[in-house]
């Protein structure tokens, strides 16, 4: 197989819970992990007589969105129903939206390792999900579960920008961070508030015409997309030059045995027959709501980033980092107005440094940090004044991490006090100056090196508490004047 | 527009029903009637029209995002041909 001389194209479709406490049509309750049927009302089983009524919540995180990709907010949108017979689909036709969903366009700024790109997005509507079909346990039949009918879902549909399964993991990690941020989904893929189908054709490379496409369903992990469209690519390929054609086609992605699978025949699949809802009027949103909305957003990664950049200063790879998640940048945030004062790179660098650090090493997600933000400022406060050197805050941050405690307390009670006191330091070093006169001698013969020996036994002899700028003036001065 | 007798049978295989043999001939009349009426509609110049998806001009009412159904599983699955512990059963279903 010559990958080279194959271009990949991908474009993916996410499904994003939206985080409400009822349905998208029906008040029976989203919570998750129920009894199987007890969260299925009248509406999500299809009974006859009962009609959808939109939930407001649903929409509104619809708008947050929009406005949070920079996309056109369909002041009308129009519900419709797919048409297909499954029985986790009571009602025989699922309620999405077709020829005008209510998000049109609107991008999406990935970071890859070649650099930055900018993914489109085609549009994003608002549907219910089905119910679950479950196969084990009973013979012959099928048992089905249908709490999960109505549930509101944001299915956010992109252009076929993505070259690589890199690319398409770096675009589901931001919208996967995005929903986050704009909290319009709790992003929990194991229990499958966020599923990303992806489809993936390749074509030899300067062809204009795109190839073949399959559809891999329901992938709810990255590493699982990432597998799955590199299985893809390489089945694709090694099928066309070996003189096959590739089949549009379902397929499915084994885990276990890190393939795709053929999922059904599309003889009939695809006819689904979408027609305007006759139960459902038109969706209208006024600029009133839109603004309102708007007026409610938190300041979005994009804005963030670049403010962190362009005001305080930070490296851009600091600024992505604390813009990566909504935790990240709350930290940083709480952090800053916390240690009044501070430099923003030195925070920075702490929460990007020793912080992150601390948590990957303990396992833990940002939130529960052992040293929060109010504690790590008061640190940061001390380190900037002066009272404890850059080795001792680390030192005083492990100790916070594990034994807990505050940061002026600890400095008190465990003598951690920078020694700033001219005379003692003084002291200090005219002992080491007499102790090792051959290195002396050796400085002063212009092995510039020696004076690592000197700051390192300095440092040592006060336990680290020097103070590294004045502990460098002094020693100098001292080896020099003799 | 004329209706196949294979239009006939996909449609009703999309719609799962089971049709008879004889029955096929009558549909295929009916069904080629209605592609003739939307023919005659097509016809019109709708250039500057705008699509309606529904007549009238009011917006759907958007409920507040309330739990307001209670649990009636019992009831609802009295009615139910089969369940077991909390679920439908159905005949299998595997792709």
């Amino acid at each position: 197989m010559t990958r080279a001389n194959w271009e990949v194209v991908i474009g993916l479709e996410t499904h994003a819970q939206l985080s409400t406490q009822s349905k998208i049509f029906s008040g029976a309750s989203v919570a998750f992990g129920a009894e199987p049927n007890t969260q299925a009302c009248a509406v999500d089983l299809g009974l006859p007589g009962v009609l959808p009524v939109p939930n407001r919540a649903a929409v509104e995180r619809a708008i947050r969105f929009g406005l949070a990709v920079g996309a056109h907010i369909a002041p009308v949108s129009i519900f419709a129903r797919k048409n297909y017979f499954y029985p986790d689909l009571p009602k025989g036709y699922q309620i999405s939206q077709m020829e005008i969903p209510v998000v049109q366009g609107g991008s999406l700024r990935i970071q890859t390792k070649a650099g930055e790109k900018i993914v489109n997005l085609t549009r994003a509507h608002l549907e219910e999900d089905a119910g679950k079909s479950l196969h084990e346990d009973f013979q012959g039949q099928s048992g089905i579960d249908l709490n999960r009918a109505g549930t509101p879902l944001l299915e956010i549909v992109t252009e076929p920008e993505m070259r690589s399964s890199e690319e398409a993991v770096a675009y589901a990690r931001a919208l996967h961070a995005l929903v986050r941020w704009i909290e319009i989904c709790d992003g929990n893929m194991q229990e499958g508030s966020f599923r990303c189908d992806a489809n993936v054709s390749v074509r030899p490379l300067g062809q204009k015409e795109f190839g073949t496409r399959c559809e891999i369903k329901n992938l709810n992990s990255f590493r699982f997309l990432e597998r799955a469209i590199e299985f893809e690519i390489k089945r694709q390929i090694e099928l066309i030059e070996d003189g096959g054609q590739v089949v549009q086609e379902t397929r499915l992605f084994d885990p276990d045995r890190d393939e795709t699978r053929s999922m059904r025949s599309k003889e009939d699949a695809h006819d689904y027959r979408y027609f305007p809802d006759p139960d459902l009027p038109p969706l209208c949103i006024s600029e009133e709501w839109i603004a309102e909305v708007a007026s409610g957003m938190p300041e979005l990664p994009k804005s963030r980033r670049q403010r962190y950049v362009n005001e305080l200063g930070l490296r851009e790879y600091d600024a992505d980092l604390l813009t990566a998640t909504r935790e990240a940048g709350e930290y940083f945030e709480a952090l800053r107005a916390a240690a009044n004062g501070v430099d923003a790179k030195l925070c920075a660098n702490w929460v990007n440094g020793e912080l992150s650090a601390a948590i990957n090493r303990a396992g833990l997600e940002l939130a529960d940090a052992k040293v929060n933000p109010t504690q790590l400022a008061a640190l940061l406060v001390r380190l900037a004044d002066g009272t404890i050197s850059g080795k001792i805050a680390k030192e005083l941050f492990e100790i916070m991490w594990s034994e807990g405690g505050e940061a002026d307390a600890l400095i008190e009670s465990r003598g951690l006090r920078q020694i700033s006191d001219t005379g003692a330091l003084e002291g200090v070093l005219k002992e080491l100056i007499a102790k090792h006169p051959d290195q002396v001698e050796e400085y002063r013969g212009g092995k510039d090196k020696v004076f690592g020996f000197f700051v390192g036994q300095a440092m040592k002899a006060t336990q680290g508490k020097a103070n590294p700028a004045q502990l460098n003036a002094l020693l100098k001065a001292l080896l020099l004047g003799g | 527009m004329r209706f196949t007798e294979e239009d006939v049978r996909r449609v009703a295989r999309l719609s799962r029903l089971a049709l008879e043999p004889k029955e096929i001939e009558g549909f295929q009349q009916d069904l080629s009637q209605i592609l003739d009426l939307a023919q005659k509609l097509q016809a019109i110049d709708t250039t500057n029209v705008e699509p309606l998806a529904h007549p009238g001009s009011s917006s759907v009412f958007l409920r507040a995002d309330l739990v307001t159904e209670t649990d009636q599983r019992e009831a609802f699955q009295a009615v139910a041909p089969e369940v077991d512990r909390g679920l439908y059963l159905v005949p299998r279903v595997v792709e």
